[in-house]
């Protein structure tokens, strides 16, 4: 049936073949992701939740829900992305000695693909911007971000390509061309499938998210901070905020722009990245790493913040060295640019510009390791408390530093010309993004989960946690970074060398303890959860902080602060503190605030559809959700009424409560 | 976290000697241990640049691990909470990694411009043979084809498939390209990876110091055979060189036309084989992408595109031009898929399925769906197979 | 509001309006702004930043099409070059054209400075008519050069041209469509501060617009000329 030309205009490429019927781990996991799906739309409709999730969540335009909800989707994420890891160490361990491993090339090219992809774009990414979400407007004092609309869409465009992502799980496949989607494989004559078409409308779709979400970060940085909160008195995580959000909107377009040339190559059949008719795929490469290189540090500026929050929280000091630690941000921001060429420094561009890229990649190294004396000059003469979050930070500035070297190492060309592509280079990006940002990630989660929900998470499984990633990112990596040195690439399904097994079968054992580390993050969640009363934290600054979230209740109301903070200091709640500024009590105000809109869920759900009727060439649905989407969006426009007040009565008791809870506990 | 040890007892001590073990297995990798003065120079810059930086690692390291123990709370240690400035560290802090960067700095200069792949080489080995005449380069012309090299010695006159045969001793300046997809020419015991790309020529000289049999690969992922994009590399003396040459002069198979059509096609795990005769223009067509005969090269179109097409003596504004509807002279490319019709759309199906065993794959349609399930070579190119290097 | 309450800090002792902390503390500076402030909710400002940030992003965009163009744009790969495909006058006079719309537009924003509605309108929907006619050109000259068999499947220099000049197209289209959404919503609301601010935002991308085109204009067309 599906052959008539009538079910290809309705379906398109969909046929009974896209299905993996014939596969028994895809249909397992089919299996496990129905069940546990009909488990919880089965207890959400049990338990009535449904309104209540729609109004206070989906819909909710609260920088801090929307927080929340872009660091669970970053955590689901994360259990995907490990998993395919787990796969690849398994094949990897196995297929020695003439045997293929459990993976044919067309499975295992997917999965390191989707690993790639899903690991930046669907953890990273969203892990970071909920963090910055969360805490940014609190640290700067503000109510809200400056478009809190755009913010929500933002959050649900993101959901919209995860959501591509996984469905090319289980309907068609994925891209095999590589986490950034290299031509000329992905070209149309080398991957007619569906596979990049997955990809792009995936990213494209979550990229104007991201896109989108910077733009309101910046502004909100720029034109909401508290009075008294001068650009050198911002505190160094709503610094390294604004660097990380300036450095996205410089380069996400060129990333929209790489991948809208390379649909239309695959689309309308034009010839930017082809091989023949004046088509140049090397310019690809250099349009996504344009973008790539500086992605690093949008994601690695911001955990930078994190480390040095907490480093001085935790020693009980102010940072050392603040205007150079702003210095070393801005600079790494500029710098960032002008090094992508590293990437390919054995593509033959000559020996003046690879040196010139070489060097700039190099002294990138200079305002990093500043950053890192200066967390170590803010540990000293310090009094520090080794708690969770400070754990990490140690972690993190000793294996950190490994990944640097062996970064710079790797800027050396004719090092390089060596060890690029290599399973060195692997490790070396693994070591500085699990080591780096992953880490940080952690740190800022347990610094700022009490903030969130107003109690703290459970320490003995923290620790398990701690010590699983900490253990298993060296038990893994370590022989990775020896195979590189012996002169094994990266991609390879099996191996020749059975001498080389043994290195791969302890990069296995490694990820199974990161295993463990992740397994424990989701029992801590628990446990913590269960014990929350145990836990609890009613002053609504646990870890005596030195910024302005901590001047507030936590969970933060609504509105976040009843009275707008002046800031006199860069460690403004600590000076507020040590004077002894108590909160107002009374003489509150109504609170105008932004109403819950539907409209940014509603247009990422028609986006999808969008991009999955132009994957499948389902021509008619594209043009329907193509002008929905206009439609949704210019209705939207006509409601004018999208703010509200909240009553001076509803303050009091808000504070009220607040008030008595903080003075009962101290 | 091998610091703390100092303090271990001696068992413990022992447990922490077999990561150094196996560490030291590395050393022997072709990538420490290499055949090859390009590679090796290259190692050397490794070591040198790890222990510059090592300079600086190591006591940031201790220092992490002192101050996180010494300042712990409770500890007793020095409380200064107002501690936050002070100009001597800061100069410190940013002068000392500058300090290891302009070092590496120049290190990565010079050699980078003397190591450059593009660049003759001046000694055949380092130690006391450095002086040694260095000679005029072996040429050998590589093609990386999905999924398998091609090695031309266009002064030989042999061609070769996924068997690279070098002299010791001698200059050999590789040209590279690539018939459709990226891939980097990667012989870890010989020199640095290089990129072979369609449409251009990359370049590499190199020259290998001990003979042997060492491995050589593709380094860039370039779809399904990426994996079995391997070959050998054989190092022999000069007389052994000559014997292989003869021996492939005397296999008997061209690599004529329909040899280079059979073998353009994707196939993977293809063994080695050799050719006795090849035409002495291949590569330069392959790299101008016009080996079929009836397509224009690269360098007569652009020359056309240079002077605006035309005819280079009618100086007139759009004289001789090709028309506005003139079409391009080559070019297959599948059509966009908008302008597809519905029994054209094809289906995206699944294909992840086991491989089969029992069916010798491998499509001969570039991108065809089947191309990503191949476990074996093109029957057609079977007998083509030869025999095992001669040294 | 937003530049009084930044102005409170430097006034840290002024003791009207503002709950200091408990009188502990020698300084007494103000810790809390007691005053109903709307500093929360900047309203223009922020909106008309944020617009321009997006704007910038969106040259970004632009300059990576550009940057392709300048990679692809001798890459004829054997088909037909810029001088014998490009009708200059016509593509003269639609920069004319588009030129003129930015005038139009900004009598339009005069008229709203002036708060009257149907002034702007009227100036809206001749700079409303002035785009639809630019992209009607261009989709003419695309008809002609594609009817012609210069398809931007023919070569690296002609996708390039089509996608540059196309996104342009498109974003004059947008714009387009934008204008007729503010003439409805002019009408049923007037000139309210929000519609402004549209307005202003609108002023930004078509004004943005103009500039991007001379670009256009001169690298893809100007240039392509003179090769």
């Amino acid at each position: 049936m599906f052959d008539q030309p009538l079910s290809k205009i309705i379906f398109g490429r969909l046929t009974w073949e896209s299905f993996p019927i014939h596969e028994p781990i895809l249909l397992v996991t089919f299996a496990v992701v129905v069940l546990l799906g009909a488990g919880m739309l089965a207890a959400v409709t049990k338990y009535r939740l449904w309104g209540w999730l729609w109004r206070e969540w989906l819909t909710s335009v609260d920088h801090k829900k929307i927080g929340i909800m872009y660091i669970i989707l970053g955590i689901i994420m994360l259990l995907r992305g490990f998993a395919d890891a787990l796969m690849m160490r398994l094949q990897q361990a196995m297929a020695f000695g003439g045997s293929e491993g459990y993976l044919n090339a067309h499975h295992y090219d997917q999965i390191f693909t989707a690993h790639g992809t899903i690991m930046i774009f669907f953890v990273a990414i969203p892990l970071i911007v909920g963090i910055v979400n969360l805490v940014m407007p609190l640290q700067i004092g503000a109510r809200d971000v400056a478009f809190p609309f755009l913010n929500s869409l933002s959050l649900w465009l993101t959901v919209a390509g995860a959501l591509l992502v996984m469905v090319s799980l289980f309907v068609g496949e994925f891209s095999t061309a590589g986490w950034l989607n290299y031509v000329p494989v992905a070209n149309a004559e080398n991957s007619p499938g569906v596979g990049p078409d997955y990809y792009l409308w995936a990213l494209q779709i979550a990229g104007v998210g991201t896109t989108l979400s910077a733009i309101n970060m910046v502004t909100t940085i720029l034109k909401m901070r508290a009075p008294g909160m001068t650009m050198m008195k911002m505190p160094v995580f709503t610094w390294t905020a604004l660097c990380s959000n300036v450095l996205a909107i410089a380069i996400f377009p060129i990333l929209t722009g790489a991948f809208a040339l390379l649909m239309l190559d695959r689309y309308v059949g034009t010839n930017f990245f082809t091989n023949d008719l004046g088509g140049n795929p090397m310019m690809y490469w250099n349009l996504v790493w344009i973008w790539g290189h500086p992605e690093v540090y949008v994601l690695v500026l911001p955990v930078f913040g994190i480390y040095s929050e907490i480093t001085s929280t935790f020693s009980g000091k102010r940072l050392f060295g603040y205007s150079s630690m702003v210095y070393a941000t801005v600079v790494i921001t500029i710098l960032s640019y002008l090094v992508w060429l590293h990437h390919f420094f054995t593509m033959g561009s000559g020996a003046s510009v690879n040196s010139f890229f070489g060097i700039a990649t190099m002294v990138i190294s200079i305002p990093t390791g500043a950053k890192i004396f200066n967390w170590l000059f803010t540990m000293y003469r310090g009094e520090i408390r080794m708690e969770l979050p400070m754990m990490w930070v140690v972690a993190f500035m000793l294996t950190f530093v490994v990944g640097g070297m062996t970064g710079v190492l790797l800027a050396v060309p004719p090092a390089d010309f060596v060890l690029h592509n290599s399973l060195f280079l692997v490790a070396h990006f693994h070591n500085v993004i699990i080591g780096g940002i992953v880490f940080g990630l952690f740190a800022g989660m347990y610094y700022w989960f009490p903030k969130a929900f107003g109690f703290k998470m459970d320490v003995f499984w923290g620790k398990i946690v701690f010590w699983g990633w900490v253990i298993g990112y060296w038990v893994a990596w370590t022989p990775i970074y020896i195979v590189g040195l012996m002169g094994t690439t990266r991609r390879v399904r099996y191996f020749d060398d059975p001498t080389l097994q043994p290195y791969f079968i302890i990069a296995g054992i490694g990820a199974l303890i990161i295993l463990v580390g992740i397994l424990a993050f989701v029992v801590q969640i628990a446990v913590s959860i269960k014990n929350r009363e145990k836990l609890r934290d009613t002053t609504g600054d646990p870890w005596d902080g030195r910024t302005l979230e901590w001047a507030t209740a936590s969970p933060p109301p609504s509105y976040n602060f009843a009275f707008t903070p002046v800031v006199h200091d860069i460690d403004a709640w600590y000076d507020m503190k040590k004077r002894g500024a108590a909160r107002p009590q009374g003489g509150y105000q109504p609170i105008h605030m932004p109403k819950n809109t539907g409209a940014g869920v509603i247009l990422s759900a028609i986006a999808m559809v969008l991009g999955f009727a132009m994957i499948w060439y389902m021509w008619w649905l594209a043009a329907l959700s193509l002008a929905a989407l206009f439609i949704v969006a210019i209705a939207h426009t006509f409601n004018y009424d999208r703010d509200f007040y909240v009553s001076v009565d509803e303050v009091e008791r808000t504070e009220g409560e607040h008030h008595r809870l903080a003075t009962a506990g101290a | 976290m091998s610091k703390s040890s100092l303090s271990l007892p001696a068992r413990t001590k022992h447990l922490l000697l077999v990561p150094l073990l196996l560490l030291c297995a590395a050393c022997q990798g072709e990538v420490l241990n290499p055949a090859g003065d390009i590679a090796r120079q290259q190692r050397d810059i490794i070591y040198i640049s790890t222990g510059l930086m090592l300079l600086i690692i190591i006591p940031v390291m201790i220092l992490i691990v002192v101050f996180a123990w010494r300042y712990r709370k409770g500890k007793g240690g020095t409380y200064d909470p107002n501690f936050d400035h002070s100009t001597a560290l800061e100069l410190v802090i940013w002068s000392a990694p500058l300090l290891i960067i302009i070092m590496l700095g120049a290190l990565t200069w010079s050699s980078t411009h003397l190591l450059d792949p593009f660049r003759p080489l001046d000694r055949i080995s380092g130690g006391k043979d450095a002086q040694k005449p260095v000679g005029e380069p072996l040429r050998v012309q590589v093609v990386s084809m999905d999924w398998k090299w091609l090695f031309i010695y266009p002064e030989q006159g042999v061609a070769t498939v996924n068997e690279l045969v070098l002299p010791v001793d001698r200059q050999v300046r590789f040209d590279i390209t690539s018939t459709n997809m990226m891939n980097t020419f990667y012989a870890p015991t010989l020199a640095g990876m290089i990129y072979a790309m369609p449409g251009m020529r990359s370049t590499l000289h190199a020259v290998l110091n001990k003979p042997g049999t060492y491995e050589g690969l593709s380094a860039n992922y370039s779809g399904a055979g990426f994996s079995d994009m391997r070959f050998k590399l054989h190092g022999v003396d000069q007389a052994g060189f000559d014997r292989w040459v003869a021996g492939a002069r005397g296999s008997g198979k061209a690599l004529d036309l329909a040899t280079y059509r059979q073998l353009e096609k994707p196939s993977e795990k293809v063994p080695a084989m050799r050719f006795a005769a090849t035409d002495g223009d291949l590569f330069r067509r392959i790299l101008e992408r016009c080996v079929e005969p009836g397509t224009k090269c690269m360098s007569e179109i652009m020359a056309h595109d240079r002077r605006g097409g035309g005819d280079p003596h009618d100086m007139r504004p759009g004289a001789g031009m090709p028309g506005r509807a003139s079409q391009p002279p080559h070019g297959h490319k599948p059509e966009g898929a908008i302008f597809k019709s519905p029994s054209e759309k094809g289906s995206g199906p699944n294909v992840t399925k086991p491989a089969d065993p029992n069916k010798a794959s491998g499509t001969t349609r570039p991108g065809a769906p089947e191309n990503r399930n191949m476990t074996a070579i093109h029957p057609v190119l079977a007998p083509l197979a030869g025999r095992d290097a001669a040294a | 509001m937003t530049t009084k309450a930044t102005s409170k800090p430097k006034a840290a002792p002024r003791k009207k309006k503002i709950a200091a902390a408990a009188a502990t503390v020698s300084a007494d500076p103000t810790f809390y702004l007691i005053e109903a402030d709307d500093h929360h909710h900047p309203t223009g400002g922020a909106t008309l930043l944020g617009f321009w940030i997006y704007l910038m992003s969106d040259a970004l965009l632009f300059a990576a099409i550009f940057a392709t163009f300048g990679v692809l744009g001798t890459s004829y790969a054997g088909g037909p070059t810029p001088r014998e495909i490009f009708e200059l006058p016509l593509v003269a006079l639609n920069t004319a054209i588009l030129l003129v719309s930015s005038i139009t537009y900004g009598f339009g924003m005069l008229a709203m400075e002036q708060g009257k509605a149907k002034l702007t309108q009227t100036w809206l929907l001749i700079t409303g008519l002035l785009g639809a006619s630019f992209v009607g050109i261009e989709l003419y000259e695309f008809g002609k050069l594609i009817a012609e068999g210069a398809t931007p499947q023919t070569s690296g220099f002609l996708s390039a041209f089509f996608t540059l000049v196309g996104t342009h197209g498109l974003h004059v289209t947008f714009g387009i469509i934008w204008i007729v959404v503010m003439l409805v919503q002019v009408q049923k609301r007037g000139l309210i501060p929000e519609n402004k601010r549209r307005l202003l935002c609108l002023s930004m991308f078509w004004h943005f617009l103009d500039v991007v085109w001379i670009g256009v204009f001169t690298f893809v067309y100007l240039l392509g000329m003179l090769r």
